[in-house]
């Protein structure tokens, strides 16, 4: 059973998870929001280890828009 | 700085240099074909690069040696407003995932080697095509540029005097470049890469070690700007746009080049793409940390006569000498991947879309990667006289204009995978706009990367080539909307 389940995942006949794919795509605008509006973050309290918030804050971005994409990545259909 | 002679790191540095010149060479055996005289096989590897090959390929092409200099001398000049490469290389990759699977795909059903091919095969109108080309070479030219000027700037902290050294490394990057294609700087990549890692997380645990802690490094920085009287830790108000729109241009810009799309085109499926766009970010994370050593510079007390010296007189002061010698050679390689995968890029846009259109249609595979080899130690020898008979500045000059042009092909190469309303002409028209428009913009604000725009009272202040993209946009949207279509649709090439 495991294993049909997950061949039946990789040819991507699923169609539940196609519909629900298209709105993941959305997850990829969050990291444009939260680093390209500059105001929320241009601030040096509080701080994080010594880092000012513009610093801490950035590069918390970096893990965070990486697992984004990987979310996305996991609901898509690796047909290629 | 001073420039006495150290024999220590300058040994530490030629054994390096001469491990990965044999690697070079040794690389044209790397995952042997039966020849490499194709394109396909100098140009692209082999198109077979799988996750890990072309994460440290990319990794490699896309954080420059100039970047380990150039970023934190900018942090250093100026604080918080140098750090946009940050949001910039996080932001690139959503980007990438969403958008250069697609073109994989399209270049590797219809063996399309470079950006023009795509544009080419998907408008079949010459005109566009050779734009898309010619802007891609001379917006890679000066790039290659400016990797001798970091190469420089390490050569100068060993305390060799005169351009020989600069000379000797690169005719040495030519050769194996020539015999070896991109394989070569794959290969290299690794050690590059690894190199690079090791000097960073080294240097971002002593150096703070030895300086009293990261709060006290900010604290020093603060007090730098605020003793100054300009920049700061964090950004003056007036800076917000033109920070976001430099981090959301380049970030646009920065896939639309020949070396990075080189590093796409090169990889073996989509999946490999999806899966970098995910794993490539911890490049980020390591940039992020480098553009701090501007503000460890501040912290140390360091004075310097270029900005660009930054970094080599931080590592000479905080580190011990041999390890000091191995950061040099980690930058001086992290130079050579880079200028190798642009002149292949370069290289392949010549072949395919000038030589092949133009001169010789009936070129064969082989006769095809031996115009690329020539053209590839053409674009060197450029790159060489540039450095040695311009001022650096030129070079600087003509690589923000690079970054201006190189994102005017953006609605040609990309539009065309995700709708077909706009027809070549109009595209070519947006591209002619935005390229001179925007050329013309930078040139009136002495060649600055940042462009004032007022409407009335109010006035906003952006990254010059987003105006200029923006342009590009309206400008082919006007005119598709203007010329009426022909009556018998255009179709695709082959």
């Amino acid at each position: 059973m495991q294993v049909y389940r997950g061949l039946y995942r990789m040819n991507g006949h699923n169609p539940k998870q196609t519909s629900r794919s298209s709105w993941l795509w959305l997850l990829l605008l969050i990291p444009y929001i939260g680093l390209l509006w500059v105001p929320f973050y241009n601030q040096v309290e509080p701080r994080l280890f010594g880092f000012p918030f513009f610093y801490w804050y950035q590069l918390m971005w970096v893990p965070i828009s990486a697992l984004l994409t990987w979310l996305v990545y996991r609901g898509l259909d690796h047909g290629d | 700085m001073a420039t006495e002679m150290d024999y220590v790191p300058l040994a530490v540095c030629v054994f390096f240099f001469a491990l990965v010149t044999i690697m070079g060479f040794v690389a044209a055996r790397w995952r042997v074909p039966e020849t490499l005289a194709s394109i396909d096989e100098w140009g692209l590897g082999g198109r077979q690069f799988g996750t890990w090959i072309t994460w440290f390929l990319v990794g490699g092409d896309f954080y420059t040696a100039y970047t380990v200099i150039a970023v934190p001398a900018l942090v250093y000049a100026v604080g918080a407003y140098g750090f946009f490469a940050l949001p910039y290389t996080i932001i690139v990759y959503p980007f990438v995932f969403a958008v250069m699977p697609i073109l994989w795909k399209v270049a590797a059903e219809r063996g399309y080697a470079t950006s023009a091919d795509v544009v080419h095969g998907t408008y079949n109108y010459r005109p566009l095509e050779l734009a898309v080309a010619v802007t891609g070479v001379i917006a890679t030219m000066p790039y290659i540029a400016l990797q001798l000027i970091g190469m420089a700037a390490v050569i100068k902290a060993l305390g060799l005097t005169g351009e020989i050294p600069l000379i000797v490394a690169f005719v040495i990057l030519a050769l194996y470049t020539y015999s070896s294609g991109l394989r070569a700087p794959a290969l290299i990549a690794f050690v590059k890469d690894i190199m690079i890692y090791i000097v960073v997380i080294a240097a971002v645990v002593i150096i703070p070690a030895k300086l009293g802690g990261y709060g006290a490094i900010f604290d020093a920085a603060d007090a730098a700007f605020k003793a100054k009287g300009s920049g700061g830790i964090t950004l003056a108000p007036a800076q917000f746009f033109p920070y976001a729109s430099l981090a959301l241009g380049s970030a646009l810009a920065a896939f639309m080049y020949p070396h990075t799309l080189t590093g796409i085109f090169a990889s073996r499926s989509g999946d490999t793409i999806r899966k970098n766009a995910i794993l490539l970010p911890a490049y980020t994370l390591l940039l992020g940390l480098i553009a701090l050593l501007g503000y460890m510079g501040i912290a140390a007390g360091l004075k310097v006569a270029s900005n660009n010296d930054i970094v080599p007189a931080l590592f000479k002061s905080q580190f011990p000498n041999w390890f000091a010698g191995f950061a040099y050679a980690a930058i001086g390689i992290g130079a050579l991947v880079p200028a190798a995968v642009m002149s292949i890029g370069a290289a392949n846009l010549f072949t395919r879309n000038f030589w092949k259109a133009y001169v010789n249609p009936q070129i064969d595979h082989a006769g095809e990667a031996q115009v690329a080899k020539i053209t590839s130690l053409v674009v060197k020898v450029g790159a060489l006289l540039v450095i040695l008979f311009l001022p650096t500045q030129f070079a600087l000059d003509l690589q923000l204009l690079g970054g201006l042009w190189i994102m005017q092909t953006l609605p040609a190469l990309i539009f065309g995978l995700f709708f077909n309303w706009f027809r070549a002409p109009a595209l070519l028209a947006g591209w002619a706009a935005g390229f001179l428009i925007g050329t013309w913009m930078a040139w009136t604000d002495g060649l600055k990367p940042l462009h004032t725009l007022a409407f009335g009272s109010t006035s906003v202040t952006l990254y010059v080539g987003l105006i200029a993209l923006a342009i590009n946009i309206i400008v082919a949207a006007l005119v598709n909307l203007v010329v009426p279509a022909p009556r018998v649709a255009p179709r695709p090439a082959e």
